[in-house]
C-alpha cells in the first residue's frame, strides 16, 4: 500500500512536470515518464496486460511520434519562453490546487469500496480469458476502436495533404 | 438488425475509398446522399422493422449474435427518432456542401462527403449502444470526425475552433471514461443495464456505494453537458459553430451536438439515472440557465451563425429542461424537441450558408433588405424562427407547449413560466436577425445579390416544410416515433 503510494505521488509530479516544463521535448520526455510510472503502478496492482499496453503504446510509440513532431517545430527565443512560462504561472496557478483537492475528494468517495476496489485483479495473466474479452464480449468497441483509427487517419490525411495549386 | 445503420455507412465509405482515381472521387457526394436518404426512407418507412429486444432500456442487457458477431446494437423508439433527425440533417449538410462547391472542383474532392459518412456511423452508433464504453466509442467518432470538419479549410479561425471544441471535448471525455471506471468498480459491468439496476439498489440502500455511483453519474452527466453546450460548458459552442464551414455549420448545429450531448442526456436521464439523485433538479437548473443565458447572449451578436450558435444553446436549454420534469411526458416533449430543433435550427444554418454565398459577410450590421433579392431564402427563414420561438401552428410551437406542459404537470410552475418568458426572449432576437437581415430598406453594394442557388434553396424549403406538416399534423402524430406518449 505504502510502495503504491509513493509510487502513484511519483506519477502526479512527473505529470505536473509534464505540464509546467517550458521546453515541448521535456515535455514529451515527462509524458514518457509519467507512463513508465504508470505502467510500474499497474504492474503493482497486477494489472499486467494493461501495464504491457501502456508502456508499448504510451511510453514507446506517442513518445517517438510526438519527439519526431517536436524536431520539425522551430524553438522559442529564451526571453519568449520566460515569458509564457510567468503567463502559464499566473493564468494556471490553481491546477495543481484543484488537482489535490479532487484527489482527496476522490480517496474520501472511494474509501467504503472494499480493500483492492469491488474488481480484484487476477494475480496471474489469463490470456484465454483476455481473448474471450476482447474478441468475443466487446465486439462492439472493436469495430468502434477499428472505426475511430479510421477517421483519425482520414482526418491526417484531410488536414495534412498538400491541395491542387497550394504547392507555391 | 440496427446494425445496418453502422456496418453500411462504414461498407460504403471503403467502397468509395478504395483506389478507384476520379471515379471514387466523384462516388463522394450521391454516395452520402443516398445514405442520408435511405436512412430517412428506411426508418420512416418500416419503423417496426428496428425494434428488437433487448431495446437499450432492456433488463437483460445481453447483446443479440448477429452471423456469429456479438454487436451490441439494439433500437427503440428513440434512437428511431434521432437516425431519422441525423439523416435529415445530414441530407441538409450535403446539399449546402454541393451547392458552395466552385463547378470546376465538383466530383474532386470527397473529403468532406468522407467524414460526414463517419460522422454518421459515428452518430448511429451512439443512438444505437446500450453500453457506456461502447457509447464513449462512438462519441469519439464523432467528435474525430467534427474536429476535422470543423478545421476542413485549415484558416485560422476553423482552426481555433476545432482546437477549442477539441480541449473541452478531451475534458469531457476524462470525465466520462473517470466515471466508466467507477461504474465498472462498483458494478463489475459498463452495460446499461448493469448500472440501472446498481443505480437503483444503491438508491434502495440495498447495493454498492451509493456516493461511488453519484460520483460516476455526476462525471458522466458533466461530460455530457460539456458534449452538448450546456451553460456553463457553453464556451466552445459559439466558435465552433462560427468558425466551421457553412455545411458543416448546419451538420454540426443541427445534429452533432445533439446526439453527442443532448439526445445521450435523454437516454441516461429516462433509462439509467431514473429518478436517482435527484437528477431532475440538476437539469432544471442547468435547463432553465441554458435558456436564459443562450437567448441573452444571442441578442448581443452582430455575427449571424454566432446569433444562431447562442440561438441553439439556448433551444439545448429547453430540451434539458423537458428532462427536469422527469415524467413520460418530459422526456417525450425532449425528444420532439430535438427533432424540431435539427429541422429549424438546420434550416436557419443553411439561410445562413445562403446569405454569406451571395453576399459575402455574415455581419448583419452590413447586411439588410434582402427579402426582396432573396426571396424564398427570407420567407423560409421566418418560418424556421417562428417555429424556433413556438408559434403556432408550426412544430417548434407543439413541443414547447409539450415541455411547458410537462414541467407544470410535474409540479415545476416557475420553470414553465420562465419556459414561456425565455420564447419571448427568441422571438425577439430572431426578429431583430429577420429584419437586419432581411427586411428594412435595401442597401445599395447589395444591389446584384440574387436569390441562392437551388442546392440551398430547395433543402431550406423542404425543411420548411417539415416545420409546417408536422406543425399541422400534430394531432395525428401521438403514440408514433415523433412523439413518443399517447396523449397529454
Amino acid at each position: 500500500m505504502i510502495v503504491t503510494c509513493i509510487v502513484l505521488g511519483l506519477m502526479v509530479l512527473a505529470g505536473l512536470w509534464t505540464v509546467m516544463t517550458r521546453s515541448l521535448v521535456r515535455s514529451a520526455i515527462g509524458l514518457a515518464l509519467t507512463s513508465v510510472i504508470l505502467t510500474v503502478l499497474m504492474f503493482l496492482l497486477g494489472a499486467t496486460m494493461a501495464a504491457v499496453f501502456e508502456l508499448s503504446v504510451c511510453a514507446g510509440l506517442i513518445t517517438v511520434v510526438f519527439i519526431s513532431t517536436i524536431s520539425m517545430t522551430k524553438a522559442l527565443t529564451h526571453e519568449a519562453l520566460l515569458q509564457k512560462t510567468r503567463d502559464r504561472l499566473k493564468r494556471y496557478w490553481y491546477l495543481p490546487a484543484l488537482l489535490l483537492v479532487g484527489g482527496a475528494v476522490l480517496a474520501f468517495v472511494l474509501a467504503p469500496l472494499p480493500p483492492g476496489g469491488a474488481l480484484p485483479a487476477p494475480a496471474t495473466v489469463d490470456f484465454a480469458a483476455l481473448k474471450q474479452m476482447i474478441w468475443k464480449e466487446r465486439q462492439t468497441d472493436i469495430l468502434g476502436q477499428i472505426t475511430i483509427i479510421f477517421a483519425g487517419v482520414t482526418g491526417v490525411i484531410v488536414l495534412f495533404k498538400e491541395r491542387k495549386g497550394e504547392k507555391e | 438488425m440496427p446494425l445496418v445503420f453502422v456496418l453500411v455507412p462504414l461498407i460504403a465509405l471503403l467502397a468509395i475509398n478504395l483506389p478507384l482515381g476520379s471515379v471514387g472521387r466523384k462516388l463522394g457526394f450521391p454516395t452520402a446522399a443516398l445514405l442520408a436518404l435511405l436512412q430517412i426512407g428506411a426508418v420512416l418507412a418500416a419503423p417496426g422493422a428496428w425494434l428488437g429486444s433487448p431495446a437499450p432500456s432492456g433488463a437483460s442487457g445481453v447483446a443479440p449474435v448477429v452471423g456469429g458477431l456479438k454487436l451490441a446494437f439494439s433500437a427503440d423508439r428513440l434512437s428511431l427518432l434521432l437516425l431519422l433527425s441525423i439523416g435529415i440533417a445530414a441530407l441538409a449538410a450535403l446539399c449546402v456542401a454541393r451547392g458552395l462547391e466552385r463547378k470546376e472542383d465538383r466530383g474532386g474532392e470527397s473529403r468532406f462527403y468522407n467524414l460526414v459518412i463517419l460522422a454518421m456511423a459515428g452518430m448511429n452508433g451512439v443512438s444505437l449502444v446500450t453500453d457506456f464504453f461502447s457509447l464513449y466509442i462512438f462519441l469519439e467518432i464523432t467528435a474525430v470526425s467534427s474536429y476535422v470538419l470543423i478545421a476542413l479549410e485549415r484558416e485560422k479561425e476553423g482552426l481555433e475552433g476545432a482546437f477549442k471544441y477539441l480541449i473541452l471535448s478531451v475534458i469531457a471525455t476524462v470525465m466520462m471514461l473517470t466515471a466508466i471506471g467507477l461504474f465498472l468498480l462498483t458494478t463489475g459491468d459498463t452495460s446499461f443495464a448493469a448500472v440501472a439496476k446498481a443505480v437503483s439498489a444503491g438508491q434502495a440502500g440495498t447495493g454498492a456505494s451509493d456516493w461511488t455511483l453519484l460520483l460516476a453519474a455526476g462525471l458522466f452527466t458533466a461530460g455530457l453537458c460539456v458534449k452538448g453546450g450546456l451553460v456553463p460548458f457553453h464556451a466552445w459552442v459559439p466558435d465552433a459553430y462560427s468558425s466551421a464551414p457553412a455545411p458543416v455549420s448546419v451538420l454540426l448545429a443541427g445534429i452533432v451536438t445533439k446526439t453527442t450531448g443532448v439526445y445521450t442526456l435523454i437516454r441516461l436521464a429516462g433509462t439509467v439515472f431514473a429518478g436517482a439523485f435527484h437528477i431532475e433538479l440538476i437539469f432544471l437548473v442547468v435547463g432553465i440557465l441554458t435558456v436564459v443565458v443562450g437567448a441573452l447572449a444571442a441578442m448581443w451578436q452582430k455575427d449571424m451563425k454566432r446569433m444562431l450558435a447562442y440561438s441553439s444553446i439556448s433551444q439545448v436549454g429547453y430540451i434539458v429542461l423537458a428532462l427536469g420534469a422527469a415524467s413520460p411526458l418530459g422526456a417525450a416533449a425532449a425528444a420532439f424537441h430535438l427533432f424540431n430543433h435539427a429541422i429549424f435550427k438546420g434550416q436557419l444554418f443553411v439561410n445562413a450558408a445562403a446569405v454569406e454565398a451571395q453576399t459575402g459577410t455574415r455581419d448583419m450590421d452590413e447586411l439588410g433588405g434582402l427579402g426582396s433579392r432573396m426571396p424564398l431564402t427570407s420567407w423560409t427563414s421566418v418560418i424556421a424562427f417562428l417555429s424556433a420561438a413556438g408559434i403556432p401552428p408550426l412544430a417548434g410551437f407543439w413541443s414547447k407547449l409539450l415541455i411547458v406542459l410537462a414541467l407544470w404537470k410535474s409540479g415545476h410552475p416557475i420553470f414553465a413560466v420562465a419556459a414561456i418568458l425565455a420564447s419571448i426572449l427568441t422571438l425577439a432576437y430572431f426578429l431583430m436577425l429577420q429584419r437586419k437581415v432581411f427586411f428594412g430598406k435595401s442597401l445599395e453594394k447589395l444591389g446584384s445579390v440574387k436569390e441562392a442557388s437551388a442546392w440551398l434553396v430547395v433543402p431550406a424549403l423542404v425543411l420548411a416544410l417539415v416545420s409546417l406538416a408536422v406543425g399541422l399534423l400534430f394531432p395525428m402524430l401521438w403514440n408514433t416515433i415523433l412523439v413518443q406518449v399517447p396523449g397529454i
